[in-house]
């Protein structure tokens, strides 16, 4: 009995003892580069090491017979194969395959500029939106420090790449939004109806973009409203030109919040210390108050609502230049609602995207030649000067996405779209006499894309875009395709190229001829470097327009005559940003070249329109002083001097009457936002006081020209004053929200 | 002689059973003794392949892959160098996916543990500064609630102290931080530490050098 045990133990023992294999040799990638840091072992058991800076690796095991070696490292598929062990060294040379994964794969970057927290290509964040001095605290503002975009000061919008500003289409959430801007008021660029705080991802697309959006020639704006809130607080503002207050409840089980502000905005007081070129009746008062409620429905789904509401009113007057000593007036009162809700949700491979928007809009705008006590006065033979027009819009946007990931980071996405729009027309002329118009369209789109990842360091997008409009009674299919080919970790280059039709603007119709959509081809060739630090990329790009509207002039109004007209934008765009040179500053600095021209409305040749200048450049510039707890923020913005024309009707066709070139444009902005309660974490309040000055220089700054009915007189367009200073304070309770109010910073 | 068989299988069975569970204690007293004396990325790197190797052998243990999961904290530390904003953004946040994973698998076996959710912590922590200007918002709060919440379950467990130490320590006077609170803070935390009564040889107990080591800077 004894003697069995003892065997059975010394049998034990020498299993034990006999099998120890060696396991050595090397891991490289597909480019036989070393990798370091690799956990290599033997599945299931403790045996292992990690590979050293040159790829090597040794380790002994007692595992014997077949066994699974597995080598594993984030980025690189897990790499598993069976080998026999028995005692005698295993040498083994190792190939592991990148992983097609977001983080270091290619991402198709052609044309489109991305300001979010979380992805890689991002050129800004979504902080730099808000904090950007020439951004006014205006979601468009810092795009326009971006190449690609004008300096335009005159009117609103981006105009982009020789594009008009009607050429930019702004979506959120998926669906397009009618009525981002305030209603226009004539030589003054009104703000966006909406505050920069309630996005967390911004792409700017300056051409070549996705099959998903239509019905914008030259650019598309695409902004991502915010999920649920960080925690439940409350803000109220107090500044030069308003007051407003919210109040934003996150449940306790983050399941669901929900929320409001409302902002009251009286320019009198800014208006009382800083002179006007306009001469106002009725200085501009907004109201506008929001409300939002977000549910997560499930693990990955979110039903999302936000809904504004605002009206304004204002009128002023102005020298008229068509007859001394009388006054031009303008007046204008809006009334608006905004309701956007949108779904999100995943199945399995599965993805879905539900959106739908609608806007109603109405405009009582008035205009008119008056008298020097402000009366109503008609002069021969301005009568045209005098009018009433009522405008309301009804517009209702549905869309509808669904995606399905094929292989890796390879999927497809299809989807349908639905837009309604309805604009009712009353004008009303100087002699009493009204016309109504309805302008009625309904376009339904489709559109198909599919993303290729080849391999981790090329990619492709293609895709594809069916549009009717129930107005024109016509239809279009657009292509649209993107490359992207990863260079090394840090640099990469993208093609682009797309069709892109829009219907013509609105006041076109009632249109006594037949129309056709109008037209643009994008071809853009990208590269770009991102360190950590630093950001370079240059585009170049070539865009042909065709089908452009031209115009003949019918009672004092243009009237659309066909799809004649053409045009082309080619230039060169540099971005740089850095934040590594100088020590606790960030800047950027970007530059563009445009050369562009066109016929259409009513140009009697092809010109450079008077919103393109063939060179822009900003250069922006950040400081947070830590000592101070404050931060100061600068930006320099140059344009080279814009075309100017008057154009008027001859026998057949038009002619200009005068034209010239605007001197060249300048703008240094500052602002200085101080955070007392930064980082305090036991302060219950939260308060950042603003200070931003514009034109600090006081350079003069012509827009363009305007002229006299008969082309006799002209006079330039100016900002409304040469410089505008703003001073606010922001209190936030709950949260320490300082980051945030600093970028209201106007 | 059959049941002579059956007795030895018998003591074979339990020989091997403990045989088995003191290879894991043994092991992994080995690599926490490493852990403890690891001071480059590369050996916290080899120091977390090793206890990510037990966990995925043992399959039932929670500790290995919380150790890993700190391993893998202190890489993504090593790269930011201590400094806000000093790291690649992406890498960081390749690092602090690894720890999260990790440390995921560990609270799959232990809820409820003020030691993970100081993990928790560190991790939310990492991703906040590789870029704090950005990130203090989501990952300041994040952060704030996990330690909150380890407190909560056991407001004796030291490393709770360092962590908030190490927030006062770090960051800027203007910005709330103080060395002085930072010095009352690792002063708890090593009176915790003298308290301490850790369940097992391998069970967490790790942070009293880093916590000296804090003391020592402030003086």
């Amino acid at each position: 009995m004894l003697r069995l045990t003892l065997t059975f133990m010394a049998l034990l023992v020498g299993l034990v003892a006999a099998t120890q294999t060696q396991v050595a040799g090397r891991i490289v990638n597909a480019r036989k580069k070393p990798l370091a840091g690799v956990n290599i072992t033997i599945k299931d058991s403790y045996d292992g090491a990690t590979t050293d800076s040159l790829g090597n690796f040794s380790f002994s095991t007692t595992a014997t017979g077949s066994q699974v070696v597995q080598a594993e490292m984030t980025g690189y598929k897990l790499f598993q194969q069976s080998y026999m062990l028995n005692g005698q060294p295993l040498k083994l040379e190792i190939l592991m395959k990148e992983a097609v994964d977001e983080m270091t794969a290619v991402v198709i970057t052609a044309g489109s500029f991305e300001a979010s927290d979380k992805k890689k290509t991002t050129v800004l964040s979504s902080l730099d939106v808000v904090t950007t001095a020439s951004g006014n605290g205006d979601v468009t503002g810092a795009l326009k420090t971006l190449p690609g975009a004008q300096q335009v000061g005159e009117s609103e919008g981006l105009f982009v790449r020789g594009g008009t500003a009607a050429e930019t289409k702004t979506f959120i959430d998926g669906t397009v939004v009618n009525n981002f801007f305030f209603s226009s008021t004539p030589g003054i660029a009104t703000r966006g109806r909406f505050s920069p705080f309630i996005f967390k991802g911004t792409v700017f697309s300056t051409g070549g973009y996705s099959a998903l959006y239509g019905q914008a020639m030259s650019s598309a704006l695409i902004l991502e409203s915010i999920d649920l809130p960080d925690q439940t607080s409350g803000s109220i503002n107090a500044s030069v030109i308003g007051v407003g207050g919210g109040y934003q409840h996150l449940d306790k089980n983050k399941r669901y919040s929900f929320g409001g502000s409302y902002n009251y905005t009286d320019l009198r007081l800014a208006f009382a210390l800083i002179k006007q070129r306009q001469e106002y009746e009725d200085v501009p008062v907004f109201h506008t108050a929001d409300a939002n409620f977000r549910i997560k429905t499930s693990k990955t789904g979110m039903l999302k609502y936000y809904g504004q509401f605002g009206t304004n009113k204002l009128k002023f007057y102005t020298n008229s230049i068509d007859t001394l000593g009388y006054l031009d007036g303008f007046g204008i009162a809006n009334t608006n609602y905004y309701h956007n809700l949108s779904y999100r949700e995943s199945f399995g491979r599965w993805k879905m995207n539900l959106g739908a928007s609608y806007t109603y809009n109405k405009d009582n705008v008035e205009g008119g030649l008056y008298a020097m006590d402000k009366q109503q006065v008609q002069v021969d033979p301005l009568f045209f000067k005098n009018f009433k027009q009522r405008n309301i819009g009804n517009y209702f946007n549905a869309k509808w996405v669904m995606e399905r990931k094929i292989k890796g980071l390879s999927a497809v996405r299809g989807g349908l779209e639905y837009n309604h729009n309805n604009d009712d027309i009353r004008y009303t002329a100087f002699d009493g006499q009204v016309f109504n118009f309805l302008v009625k369209d309904r376009i339904t789109s489709a559109f198909a894309e599919a993303d290729i990842y080849v391999t981790n360091n090329i990619a492709a997008k293609l895709g594809g875009r069916y549009e009717h409009s129930t107005l024109l009674n016509k239809s279009n299919i657009a292509p649209r395709l993107s490359l992207a080919y990863k260079i090394n970790k840090e640099s990469q280059a993208s093609l682009a190229y797309g069709v892109f039709y829009q219907n013509p603007e609105r006041q076109y119709f009632p249109s006594f001829v037949d129309l056709n959509f109008t037209k643009a081809t994008h071809y853009i060739a990208q590269y770009q470097r991102v360190t950590s630090l630093t950001t370079f990329r240059t585009e170049l790009f070539y865009k042909k327009y065709d089908q452009l509207i031209k115009t003949a002039v019918q009672n004092f109004q243009p009237i659309a005559t066909g799809n004649t007209g053409f045009g082309d934008a080619k230039g060169i765009e540099v971005f740089w940003r850095d934040k590594k040179t100088v020590k606790n500053l960030d800047y950027w600095i970007s530059y563009s070249y445009l050369h562009t021209q066109r016929d259409y409305l009513n140009f009697p040749e092809a010109i450079q329109p008077s919103f393109a200048a063939t060179h822009t450049a900003s250069l922006v510039l950040k400081r947070f002083v830590t000592k101070w707890k404050t931060q100061f923020n600068a930006a320099y913005n140059y344009a080279s001097g814009r075309p100017y024309y008057y154009i008027l009707p001859e026998q057949t066709g038009f002619k200009f009457v005068d034209r010239g070139q605007t001197k060249a444009y300048n703008n240094l902005s500052l602002s200085v936002n101080y955070l007392p309660n930064i980082g305090n974490s036991k302060s219950k309040v939260f308060a950042v006081y603003v200070l931003s000055v514009s034109n600090v220089l006081g350079f003069d700054q012509v827009f363009n020209y305007q002229y006299s009915y008969n082309g006799f007189r002209k006079e330039a367009i100016r900002p409304p004053s040469r410089t505008f200073v703003f001073i606010g304070a922001f209190l936030s309770f709950g949260i320490d929200r300082s980051q945030e109010a600093i970028n209201s910073n106007l | 002689m059959k049941k002579g068989l059956v007795f030895l299988a018998a003591i074979f069975f339990v020989v091997k059973v403990n045989a088995q569970s003191d290879k894991y204690v043994k092991a992994m007293e080995a690599k926490i003794a490493e852990m403890n004396k690891a001071s480059t990325s590369a050996a916290w790197q080899d120091v977390g392949n090793a206890f990510q190797r037990i966990g995925e052998a043992e399959k039932t243990q929670w500790l290995p892959f919380y150790y890993a999961a700190v391993s893998n904290v202190m890489i993504g530390l090593m790269l930011n160098n201590g400094q806000m904003g000093g790291g690649n953004t992406t890498q960081i946040d390749q690092i602090a996916d690894k720890a999260e994973d990790m440390l995921n698998k560990a609270e799959a076996m232990e809820k409820d543990n003020a030691d993970i959710y100081c993990v928790k912590k560190m991790i939310s922590s990492l991703r906040m500064m590789a870029d704090p200007m950005t990130r203090f918002q989501t990952y300041g709060p994040k952060g704030a609630e996990a330690l909150a919440k380890a407190k909560a379950l056991d407001p004796n467990n030291p490393r709770i102290y360092m962590l908030e130490g190490q927030d006062k320590f770090y960051t800027p006077e203007q910005f709330g931080g103080s060395k002085t609170e930072a010095k009352a803070l690792f002063e708890t935390s090593i009176k915790k530490f003298d308290d301490a009564k850790p369940k097992s040889s391998i069970a967490p107990n790790w942070g009293r050098n880093q916590v000296e080591y804090f003391l020592s800077q402030i003086k």
